[in-house]
């Protein structure tokens, strides 16, 4: 039995592989291996004996499993260092190439504007880019031969057989009508989108994008106008204290109208909004003409309402710093990746989620 | 518009700052557009003299000056031929900065002489574009001290103020009028017009003026007041004229122009004056024009063709002016004029703007006419404008002409009287404001209120004309109590407000956009429009689409699809060397002019490089199949029912024939996708290949909401297993109906069909190839049996022959 145990002892402590091993169990613990094989011996022992023995061949046998394992064990961590070894990648090599594209600012800042208004209640609407001369200007209190439709640079299209008019809408300002002949108020809308004046500079292109805020109800007035726009200014901002001016002005579908600033600073070029001593303006105001809401067969006694219409390449610029408007039609690759937005960078566009 | 502040206190009795009257304009709503205050600029800069001056030693041209500052004297090397000694100018010491050439002045060398200082010419100084030599002071300049600031001698003593003038405000094209408005907001008093001896008495005038105006015409115009002065010399104008008007960059004519352009800025009173020598027949008349009636303009020398509903003023014989807009050649005035004739009248704004904009002409005086001047006081400034033009050119005025179109001037100018709830300040804008106060800002803005009744009764200025409704005067009111004085608060929280900020549309439109951000592609904002050439290109024929009045031919179309903008866009970057891009844009394309005719759309384009070549592939030029997976993603981004999808071939000719198309479900075209066509892409100017692809987001049926919840999800325990099948058909059978009608063989048990192999040459026939596909087949409640499952292969390969005559590659 010791000769028996000290061969396999030898004989696996010299395993080279797995299989060596394998061939070792089969040898000394197969069925017909030599450890297994002492078993027919006790069949010549007094009963004893018989304890003893078994006793004897069952530390052997638990003893060998043991070298076994603990071979084996060592063996597979040789072999898979081995592998590991054979395996070794150059993990320096770029990785595999993904796509991801961008949100232009335009639609990032509408997309800013909906969730800043969508908190305070306001819902989207749009209309068409293409308006009748009803929806641009007339319900709008702008009749055809006053000055205010000669400051709008029109974009005209050929008049339809019923010699109605089409323009391309110069303003977000039509939506106001339609909203307010198609929905019943109380009601508080935005509506952003495309708008068209035959003005090209540095500082115009012949489209660019408004937003138009619109709220008619029985019991809002100029203080909350200025509650809804210092609200949104702070918030789209990012400036908490960010000062917020009204002035007079004029926009023939208001009345009062209100002109906005924000403050700012300009110091050696650099322009900083909030705090300062400059003012920027940024939006046009005020409670809805007693004549637009009548136009859109509203009773003015009844309801009353406020307006906003604001410039979204004008807040875009000055909130992220794009210089030049032009820019924003341009479609070069470098300036939307640059000044664009990854399209997980989303603002919140639903209330309450 | 444009003034002094000098003139400005000519009508404004205060003691205010320059920054104080500033900043009040524009919180009057007269927004202060810019101040040049040439004090400010040359605060610096000192009268000098020069003592001596003495050839440069080193240059021909140059000189050396001494120039005497009132403290001591400078050295300075001089160019300027005029430079000599005794000369008084304008001395600009070390440090100072010269707005003329933008720099600061340094003490330097000029051909090795040092030099401290500079005199300045006219243009260094932006004073002109005068170069030829330095400033000098006349000998009886009584501001030209030296020492002293040279501000007052060079005549630059008052700054220039520039207002924009809003629609409403056309009285604000009159300095008075500014000055009432700043009064009326506590910034002093109005002083009242100067006493005058004309009193409108005198000489019977030989020629009498009409409104020659019947029924439907009579509204075109309400006063004509002539005045006749003669004997006058209509000689330069007095240096205190010429200067304002100078100021405000006007250039000084002769008397009489002067005098009508400067009622037209200080009191908003167009005149007009007529050389009255010229003047046909013994009667000045307002009378429509007759059909082609010919006119001549004084101020642009063109020829006019009127038509008969243009207003004119005429003598007996012809037009001698389009009423409120321009004046004639015929009748003008110049040096030689002796006798003036003098109109001042009253035209109706609608039909001066339509004269204006039909002839084409804009004038100071159609600015003010088509914003309203203030028609009741039209007899008053006829006066005050004879009174100026006898105190200028001397002479003597007849009594005034005056023809009205009501019985009495009265009557003619009579403003009636509006209600006014003043309960609407508040309810407007929550501010309280005692009634008594309201009452006092409404009289200081000019009206007449009464006030005896709960509703009171109210008569606007006659010349504020933008006051016609309650808000109207709700806006006077809180313009001068102030806007900051009203309150802040946030809108109400109200029950009714819908728990979505957008429409399912809106959202979705959203959602799909930045899904194609995420995969890859860079979103773009181009124009609406496009060239007629373009559009015609991509199926744009529409005669009502392109616009009238367009800024340039490549803007002159409405856009059939976004499609060629995008193009145009791509073309650019890859001229400029950026491979590799991938545009995509949402926004409107149009058919019509009608809403419904104007959908907004989605449009993308790749070109170049898909993927690039690496270490571990040979990399990819963008192709049809990319713009497929895009419109694929966008559609599954949406929820869009993709899976029941069918593909055709039937696109619009822009894209390529045999290789390009349209994502159906039923009657519905969602998607166009594939290579553009070769063709025209060479019309547009690029070479090569381009993929496109369009989604019509408004015929992609919105999902149903059906609440927050979803649908019960039975997740199969037993493994799915796949199989795998070639099958050989004709060439022409589209692939798309292999996998369907595999997929229908078991519509339960197969759960997915994926092709992973095409093979077309040997082994098989020139019009045959081999289509390979693996099915996935998904056991429900048990294990399926080899029988089972060789059923199912079976009807896979059945179903195969029947619709494709396909047969197992073998």
């Amino acid at each position: 039995m010791e000769e028996i145990k000290k061969s396999a002892e030898d004989s696996i402590l010299n395993a080279g592989s797995i299989k060596d091993l394998e061939d070792i169990r089969v040898k000394y613990m197969g069925k017909k291996g030599e450890i297994t094989s002492l078993m027919k011996n006790m069949g010549s022992l007094s009963n004893e004996e018989k304890p003893a023995y078994g006793q004897a061949i069952n530390n052997l046998k638990d003893h060998v499993n043991t070298l076994l394992d603990n071979k084996k064990s060592e063996l597979n961590t040789i072999e898979l260092n081995a592998r590991l070894q054979d395996e070794t990648l150059d993990v320096t090599l770029p990785p595999y190439e993904t796509f991801e594209g961008s949100i232009h600012p335009v639609t990032q800042t509408i997309e800013e504007i909906i969730s800043i208004f969508g908190e305070m209640g306001f819902t989207v609407a749009e209309g068409p880019n293409i308006e009748d001369d009803w929806h641009n200007f007339t319900a709008l209190n702008i009749p055809e031969y006053h000055p205010a439709r000669q400051e709008h640079d029109t974009f005209y299209l050929p008049a339809d057989e019923n010699d109605q008019r089409f323009v391309l809408r110069t303003h977000t300002s039509p939506v106001q009508i339609r909203t307010m002949e198609t929905q019943k108020p109380p009601f508080r809308v935005i509506c952003p989108g495309r708008t068209y004046r035959s003005d090209s500079d540095a500082t115009h292109t012949p489209m660019f994008h408004q937003v138009e805020m619109i709220v008619v109800e029985e019991n809002v007035n100029f203080a909350h106008l200025k509650g809804c726009i210092i609200e949104f200014c702070r918030k789209f901002f990012g400036v908490d204290d960010l000062p917020v001016r009204f002035r007079p002005s004029f926009f023939p579908f208001t009345e009062p109208s209100a002109e906005v600033d924000i403050g700012c600073s300009k110091k050696d070029g650099a322009l900083k909004i909030g705090g300062g001593d400059d003012w920027l303006e940024i939006l046009g105001s005020g409670m809805i003409h007693p004549n637009v809401l009548k136009n859109a067969g509203l009773d003015p006694e009844k309801y009353q309402g406020f307006a906003l219409g604001m410039g979204i390449e004008r807040i875009a610029m000055l909130k992220y710093g794009i210089a030049d408007l032009r820019t924003f039609y341009d479609s070069d690759l470098r300036w939307l990746r640059h000044y664009g937005f990854k399209a997980l960078q989303q603002p919140n566009l639903l209330r309450g989620e | 518009m444009k003034f002094t502040l000098n003139w400005l206190k000519e009508h404004l009795e205060t003691n205010a700052t320059l920054e104080e009257i500033s900043y009040k304009l524009t919180m009057l709503g007269l927004e202060v557009e810019g101040i040049e205050n040439p004090a400010q600029m040359y605060k610096d800069y000192i009268i000098g003299e020069i003592r001596s001056a003495n050839k440069h030693p080193d240059a021909d041209k140059l000189q050396l000056l001494s120039v005497f500052d009132g403290e001591k004297e400078h050295q300075v090397v001089c160019g300027a031929p005029n430079a000599r000694a005794g000369l008084k100018g304008v001395f600009g010491r070390e440090g100072v900065y010269v707005p003329g050439g933008d720099f600061k002045l340094k003490k330097g060398k000029i051909r090795g002489v040092e030099s401290c200082g500079m005199m300045m010419s006219e243009r260094e100084l932006c004073i002109s574009d005068e170069h030829d030599g330095i400033i000098e002071f006349s000998s009886d300049n009584e501001f030209a001290i030296v020492g002293n600031n040279p501000v007052k001698a060079l005549g630059l003593d008052d700054a220039v103020i520039e207002i924009a003038i809003t629609p409403n405000r056309g009285d604000c094209c009159g300095v008075r009028y500014i000055a009432r408005d700043l009064a009326s907001a506590g910034l002093g008093t109005l002083k009242p017009l100067k006493t005058i001896s004309y009193d409108g008495t005198g000489f019977q005038s030989p020629i009498k003026t009409a409104l020659n105006l019947k029924d439907d015409n009579s509204t075109h115009s309400k006063l004509l007041i002539g005045a006749y002065i003669k004997d006058v010399a209509n000689k330069q104008s007095p240096e205190w004229l010429q200067k304002r008007l100078k100021a405000i960059g006007l250039r000084p004519i002769s008397a009489l122009v002067d005098i009508t352009n400067y009622f037209t800025f200080d009191l908003c009173r167009p005149l007009h004056t007529y050389d009255a020598d010229k003047i046909q027949g013994n009667i000045l008349q307002i009378r429509m024009a007759s059909e082609n009636e010919s006119f001549t303009g004084v101020a642009d020398d063109k020829d006019y063709t009127l038509s008969q509903d243009t207003l004119v003023v005429a003598d007996n014989n012809q037009a001698l002016a389009i009423a409120g807009v321009m004046g004639g050649k015929d009748s003008g005035i110049n040096e030689q004029t002796k006798n003036v004739f003098l109109e001042v009248a009253v035209f109706n704004p609608v039909t001066v703007a339509l004269a204006g904009r039909k002839y084409n002409i804009q004038s100071d005086s159609r600015f003010r006419f088509e914003r309203g001047i203030d028609e009741q006081a039209s007899l008053e400034y006829a006066k005050h404008a004879v009174q100026m033009i006898l105190n200028i050119c001397g002479g003597e005025a007849s009594a005034l002409e005056i023809a009205t179109s009501q019985s009495t001037y009265d009557e003619t100018f009579k403003v009636p009287p509006m209600a006014f709830n003043p309960k609407k300040v508040k309810s407007l804008t929550s501010i309280n404001i005692a009634l008594k106060e309201q009452k006092i800002y409404l009289e200081r803005v000019g009206c007449i209120v009464d006030d005896s009744q709960d509703i009171w009764q109210v008569i606007r200025p006659s010349w504020r004309y933008d006051i016609y409704t309650q808000a109207c005067l709700v806006e006077e009111i809180l313009r001068l109590h102030g806007y900051d004085k009203v309150e802040i608060l946030e809108l109400p929280k109200n029950d009714y407000l819908p728990k979505q900020v957008t429409t399912s549309e809106q959202e979705r439109r959203f959602r799909l956009t930045r899904s194609l951000a995420s995969h890859g592609l860079q979103e773009a904002v181009t124009f609406s429009f496009l060239s007629e050439k373009e559009a015609k290109l991509f199926g744009g024929n529409n005669p009502n689409l392109i616009l009238s009045n367009p800024i340039s031919e490549d803007l002159k179309v409405m856009r059939p699809t976004l499609i060629p903008n995008l193009v145009s866009a791509l073309s650019r970057n890859l001229a400029k060397g950026l491979n590799g891009g991938a545009l995509f844009e949402v926004g409107p394309q149009f058919q019509g002019v009608k809403p419904e005719d104007q959908p907004v759309v989605v449009g993308g384009v790749r070109a170049g490089v898909s993927l690039n070549r690496s270490w571990n592939h040979t990399g990819r030029q963008a192709d049809v199949f990319d713009v497929k997976a895009d419109v694929y993603k966008a559609l599954e981004s949406i929820n869009a029912p993709v899976a029941n999808l069918q593909t055709i071939t039937e696109t619009p000719t822009y894209y390529h024939p045999t290789r390009s198309g349209a994502l159906v479900l039923g009657r519905n075209t969602l998607a166009y996708f594939g290579e553009l066509h070769p063709a025209v892409l060479k019309d547009m100017g690029f070479k090569g290949r381009m993929v496109a692809f369009e989604i019509f987001l408004d015929k992609i049926p919105v999902a149903k909401n059906k609440g927050t919840s979803k649908p019960y999800l039975d997740i199969p325990q037993l493994q799915s297993l796949k199989r795998d099948f070639a099958f050989v058909v004709d060439k022409n059978i589209q692939a798309e109906k292999l996998l369907r009608a595999v997929k229908g063989a078991d519509k339960k048990l197969i759960t997915d069909v994926t092709l992973f192999d095409i093979y077309e040459g040997t082994g098989l026939e020139d019009n045959q190839k081999s289509l390979g596909l693996t099915i996935s087949i998904q056991p429900l409640s048990k294990t399926l049996t080899n029988e089972e499952i060789e059923n199912i292969s079976q009807k896979v390969i059945a179903q195969a022959e029947k619709t494709c005559n396909a047969f197992l590659r073998v």
